[in-house]
């Protein structure tokens, strides 16, 4: 049984309780439970961000509207991509729940295709604003700008950096314990989803307010 | 080692444990996992409506006041975060504990928010 976690002598070896089946008390593995109180210190950091904005914007005799300037076009194409790799990522989640590790490799490939997708089109928007002599330095709504789409942008990358983990080294835990995989693509999933729900806020309220 | 292409067997717990006694059983069985993977597209397709929905609102609301303009462009993005969260996150069926993490999250969010518009309500020195 996993529920006790043991290091007797001559077992260096640490099992690290409920990383598969779910603790008793709280009904999730535990995992699950640290991504979701990972997710809340997330929540609140973006908090912060939005709240500067409403503070900045409120306080502004004069605000400077994204439409009028940023690429609505490349920004909604971007929405599509990320509302498309958060699918991906179900789905590899559920083939792996079936036990096909093919597939589900497949779609963890096509998300991390999306990701480096997105931030290509970012790249060419934050390329463009520089161009244009456009920076964070700017004005306050350039500033909030960049700082919310870069930290955006970096927790994209990220997520890259931990599907392609789960893609390459990672996936050698499929061999033994497929079920822990699983749950591991779950976590990176349910991070994935937070991602791309800032973005669907993020959105409406840079580029179309 | 399993064979990564091997299809389970209709009807068969893909998780071992999730057997008899597990009040959660059906949510592992292949018929399930497989409803839910139709249910995901439906919630792609819904999202991806939404977000035409999204910018075609924008361009008809643009000489309209900007308050109209934000108030239905919040709107939208709400039930498109509602479909993300409950259904690619799971929220619609999770268990208390993260429920019980996420009212505390929401109760620090609604206050942060909160701030800045208090804060022009009643400003400080004035």
């Amino acid at each position: 049984m996993e529920a006790h976690a043991h290091a007797s002598v001559g077992h260096a070896e640490l099992e690290i309780p409920y990383n598969v089946h779910p603790r008793p008390d709280t009904g999730v593995y535990n995992g699950k439970l640290g991504i979701w109180l990972f997710l809340a210190s997330e929540v609140m950091l973006f908090g912060a961000l939005f709240s500067s904005l409403i503070l900045l914007r409120t306080g502004a005799e004069s605000w400077p509207r994204g439409y009028e300037f940023l690429n609505i076009k490349l920004a909604t194409f971007n929405t599509f991509i990320l509302i498309l790799s958060s699918v991906t990522v179900v789905m590899a989640w559920s083939h792996l729940r079936l036990g096909n590790l093919k597939k589900g490799r497949i779609y963890i490939s096509a998300t991390v295709l999306c990701a480096l997708i997105f931030l290509t089109a970012k790249g060419f928007e934050y390329s463009h604003e520089f161009h244009e002599g456009r920076f964070p330095k700017t004005n306050n709504f350039l500033g909030i700008y960049f700082t919310m789409t870069g930290l955006h942008g970096l927790h994209i990358l990220g997520g890259v950096i931990v599907f392609l983990y789960f893609l390459g080294p990672g996936a050698k835990m499929w061999a033994k314990e497929p079920e822990r995989y699983t749950n591991r693509i779950e976590i990176v999933g349910l991070y994935w989803h937070f991602v791309d729900l800032v973005w669907i806020f993020l959105f409406p309220i840079l580029y179309l307010m | 080692m399993n064979d990564p292409a091997a299809a389970v067997e209709p009807g068969a717990d893909v998780h071992e444990h999730a057997g008899i006694g597990d009040p959660n059983a059906h949510h592992h069985s292949p018929e399930h996992i497989l409803k839910e993977m139709r249910t995901y597209l439906v919630v792609f397709v819904s999202l991806a409506a939404l977000t035409a929905i999204t910018v075609f609102a924008f361009y008809q609301l643009k000489t309209y006041p900007l308050k109209i303009a934000i108030t239905v462009a919040l709107i939208i993005a709400t039930i498109k975060g509602f479909l993300v969260a409950g259904f690619f996150m799971h929220l619609l069926s999770e268990k208390k504990v993260i429920y019980a993490v996420l009212i505390i999250t929401v109760i620090f969010f609604i206050f942060l928010m909160a701030l800045p518009v208090s804060h022009h309500a009643n400003p400080f020195g004035s």
